[in-house]
């Protein structure tokens, strides 16, 4: 694990891109081959299935280091990572042990799968004795995951097109999907497609947030604009012998969302079509609010009634591939004219739509209308340019997201919680409450927004006017006001407020106002009431 | 009959009501001992203060004109009948524990220490008593701190590595006690260039007799043309600056005990950590504890709370010294390491 724990080190002791790209670079052209395909999908968050649970790994870690479970758990209320606190915490290890590479011992966790406790205590202790400390922090992370080691699917694929001297956007499409680093060789792993045998799916372009107007985008009429929709992006691959319907977050969702399987016999072969997958509301003939989709998103097989209360539909935004030909280069107003006549031969009833083009005349007439995109269950517009071709990622200029402003509310922090990782040790997750009379009633958590300085501040504020201990948890007076912001609001009975916000966030600290200037629960329902259209 | 406790704990800092002094006091007081220079330690305001001979000049540059005595490591003092003396703490030059014995009863509050002898520092020396004030910083089984010989070989080879690159190295320090202890340490790769707190400090210990390499006062003349393959010791606020940026292509890097936590690491943006303390590790405490003998302890500074919890476990009868800039929190912020 040397070479690994090398690069590791590596990564970690630079924020610099490029010196990370170096040591990436230079460790594809050098460690052995099955381990750059470990490397590869640890980098894109793939992990060997779980074969010791966080809570086993917490006793026998405190049982080796001979402190007791309180004294672990405080550890690692400071630590904020528990593969960390782990290495910290284990005596010095025997030293002069032969090196195993990272594919042995990912394959040794693997071959604990099943086996009983004391099978895999003694394996995991065993581990540790032998490890130096760097190496078991990353032995620890293999099992409890979360490498967060500052590569970006980008930086990782430049690195393995350099070391491969292949093509980044044939690199980028590799790396997609659903592949197996146990069974897939470095060689295969990289080899161009044998043509049109796999589901993979295409890079998602992704858009920029657009602050301010579109003014500055130029003439209107070199612009496409459509709906933003709040669902699930999805990419929809047919290829011979193959149908998958594949999240951003390249999961396959494809038996989550049984409606689209009829798809399957009338999409023609070699056809990929990005677009949103929604909870649709058949009566009003529009989508249901994101809360219904959420209610899908998290189940295996889903049963007859989710199907018939929030039946799935897919608005296609576009088309990346067409007669198994590579589209993506094509302009765009090229793909969605071939988008429209592919969709228009489909039965609607199969689920699938186009999501419709707004004609975009004038800016302020495009401002006028994402004003009404709540009353279309959008959360603003898209702008794309027409000329643009679907790039891999996030590529600043050609696609504009162009939300609707957030709605806000002032709110007054009651509890604070320390952050894990970076911000180990910071008082960074807050609870908030409103007034409701004389009553403070919690309503929402948060957890970004602010700058390290000002949690910083209010870390120190925390801990001088604590009131109350529950674990990390510390509850405070009812003193500091933030404004809060958030993309949706939903009526929701489980919790005490009875409401629930979407995407809330801390928009900024009001230093200039005090607990008896924040908002009502009243307000709160008004703007529920004012958003369900 | 009960005697009235021989040192107690006030909101001006500690307080030995028969000797009629205060020990570190951070609000204005008559009579002051004072265990180091640092400024959570050594404070403004007070009408006469006493520390180690090797102590004052560094308190004298940081509080100007002040009523000061010095004694000597080692050296009793009688007040009011009541014995104090002055013992080598090994944390910073000069630092020191203070015995204080009055009709057979012995307290020593240990100020900030560490173990492990840095080759600048007095060495630590366990002083017996029946009660021991001891801070714990670094509280906590996570911190275990390599030896210093180790860390210094991993400083050495970062500075060397940027050197061959081309790359000037910037090592925040803190500029009393760790800046000088990594010069003292580091074998000779290059020219040291110090900023201005850091130089001031180290100008102060080397006309005291220790022994510290040459350092250049990094003024506005000094590039990385004229000084190519430099080390810059400088204090942590200055990382990241406008001032660090102009030594051209620089790479930063802190040297302090949190810089064992990789998440502390994470949020000041630095790569590059080194974790080297100027306080006990958790073993260090530990061994320190128990060499005094003491069937009582009282901690302060640091993890007070699950420290406290895991001596009472260990059979001691523990208490935790409230201070006015951490209050009773077991958290620390890095920066507050001195
Ligand atoms: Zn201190
Ligand atoms: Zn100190």
């Amino acid at each position: 694990m040397k070479h690994f724990a090398a690069l590791f080190a590596a990564l970690d002791g630079t924020t610099k891109t490029t010196a990370k790209l170096v040591a990436l670079t230079n460790y594809f052209q050098t460690a052995a081959e099955q381990d750059r395909v470990w490397t590869i999908a640890i980098l894109s968050g793939r992990r060997p299935k779980r074969s010791v649970t966080a809570t086993e790994l917490r006793l026998w870690a405190a049982e080796v280091a001979g402190i007791p479970d309180w004294l672990f758990e405080e550890s690692y209320t400071v630590v904020g990572d528990l593969a960390e606190t782990i290495a910290h915490l284990l005596p010095m290890p025997q030293l002069g042990l032969p090196d195993q590479s990272l594919t042995e011992w990912i394959t040794a966790l693997m071959g604990l799968n099943g086996k009983p406790a004391d099978t895999r205590k003694a394996a995991i202790v065993g581990a540790w004795q032998s490890l130096a400390p760097e190496e078991r922090f990353i032995f620890n992370k293999l099992i409890t995951g979360g490498f967060r080691m500052g590569v970006s699917q980008g930086l990782m694929t430049k690195a393995l097109a350099r070391a491969t001297d292949m093509d980044e956007a044939a690199i980028a499409h590799r790396m997609m999907g659903d592949w197996q680093p146990a069974s897939t060789r470095f060689a295969d792993l990289i080899a161009p497609d044998i043509a049109g045998s796999s589901s993979r799916p295409y890079p998602f372009a992704l858009a920029s947030a657009l602050d301010g107007g579109p003014e500055t985008l130029g003439d209107p009429a070199n612009w496409i604009a459509e709906w933003k929709w709040d669902g699930i992006r999805g990419q929809l691959v047919t290829r011979p012998g193959a149908f998958a319907l594949w999240s951003r977050g390249e999961d396959l969702i494809t038996d989550r969302f049984p409606e689209f399987a009829g798809l399957a016999d009338f999409l023609p072969p070699g056809t990929v079509i990005d677009g949103e997958v929604l909870a649709w509301d058949v009566a009003a003939d529009k989508p249901q609010p994101f809360a219904a989709l959420q209610t899908r998103i998290n189940r295996k097989t889903v049963p007859k009634k989710l199907l018939v209360d929030a039946p799935a539909r897919m608005l296609a935004y576009d088309l990346l591939e067409d007669a198994g030909i590579d589209l993506r280069t094509a302009p765009l107003a090229v793909r969605r004219a071939r988008l429209a006549e592919l969709i228009d031969g489909i039965d609607p009833k199969l689920g699938l739509g186009l999501s419709p083009q707004i004609t975009v005349e004038d800016w302020p007439c495009l401002a006028a209308i994402r004003a009404t995109a709540q009353m279309h269950r959008a959360e603003g517009l898209m702008l794309k340019r027409a000329s643009s071709p679907y790039h891999t990622g996030r590529k600043r200029g050609d696609w504009w997201k162009w939300k609707l402003d957030p709605m806000t509310i002032d709110a007054v922090m009651i509890y604070a919680q320390a952050g894990h990782g970076r911000r180990a040790n910071l008082y960074t997750d807050f609870t908030f409450a409103v007034r409701d009379g004389n009553e403070l009633v919690p309503f929402t958590k948060a957890y970004s927004g602010l700058t390290d300085a000002e949690f910083a501040q209010i870390t120190a504020w925390v801990r001088k006017n604590t009131l109350e201990r529950f674990g990390p948890v510390r509850r405070v007076p009812p003193e500091l006001v933030f404004e809060l912001a958030f993309e949706g609001i939903q009526a929701s009975p489980r919790h005490k407020s009875g409401i629930a916000l979407r995407f809330p966030r801390m928009l900024r600290w009001r230093h200039d106002k005090g607990p008896n200037e924040i908002d009502t629960l009243d307000t709160l329902r008004a703007v529920l009431a004012a958003s369900v259209v | 009959m009960a005697r009235a406790p021989l040192l107690t704990f006030t909101d001006r800092g500690i307080f030995c009501p028969q000797g009629d002094f205060y020990i570190d006091p951070w609000r204005p007081v008559d009579r002051a001992l004072i265990t180091h220079g640092h400024s959570d330690h050594a404070r403004y305001g007070h009408k006469a203060y006493l520390a180690t001979h090797q102590a004052l000049p560094v308190i004298r540059h940081r509080l100007g004109q002040i009523n000061a005595g010095g004694i000597a490591y080692g050296e009793a003092r009688e007040m009011n009948g009541v014995t104090v003396s002055f013992h080598p703490a090994g944390h910073v030059p000069g630092s020191a524990q203070i015995r204080v014995e009055y009709g057979g009863e012995v307290w020593v509050v240990s100020g900030d220490y560490k173990i492990e002898p840095d080759g600048l520092s007095e060495p630590f020396e366990p002083i017996a008593c029946h009660t021991f004030i001891s801070e714990c910083t670094f509280g906590l089984p996570v911190f275990h701190w390599a030896p210093q010989a180790q860390i210094i070989t991993d400083v050495a080879t970062w500075w060397a590595a940027n050197a061959a690159a081309g790359i000037t190295s910037i090592l925040g320090a803190y500029s009393f006690g760790k800046a000088q202890r990594l010069m003292a340490a580091l074998p000779p790769l290059g020219p040291i260039l110090t900023h201005g707190a850091v130089e001031a400090t180290t100008a102060i210990l080397r006309d005291q007799g220790y022994v510290l390499p040459e350092t250049i006062r990094a003024t506005a003349a000094i590039t990385p043309k004229t000084h190519p393959g430099a080390l810059i010791i400088a204090p942590p606020s200055a990382l990241g600056s406008a001032w660090a940026n102009r030594f051209g292509p620089t790479s930063e890097a802190f040297a302090s005990g949190w810089m064992a936590l990789r998440g502390i690491r994470r949020r000041r943006s630095l790569g590059t950590g080194f974790a080297i303390s100027d306080h006990a590790d958790w073993p260090g405490l530990n061994a320190a504890i128990r060499a005094t003998g003491a069937s009582r302890v009282f901690v302060t500074h640091g993890y007070t709370a699950p420290f406290r919890h895991w001596l009472e476990e260990q059979g001691y009868e523990a208490g935790i010294v409230a201070t006015d800039y951490t209050g009773d929190d077991a958290a620390t912020e890095p920066e507050a390491e001195a």
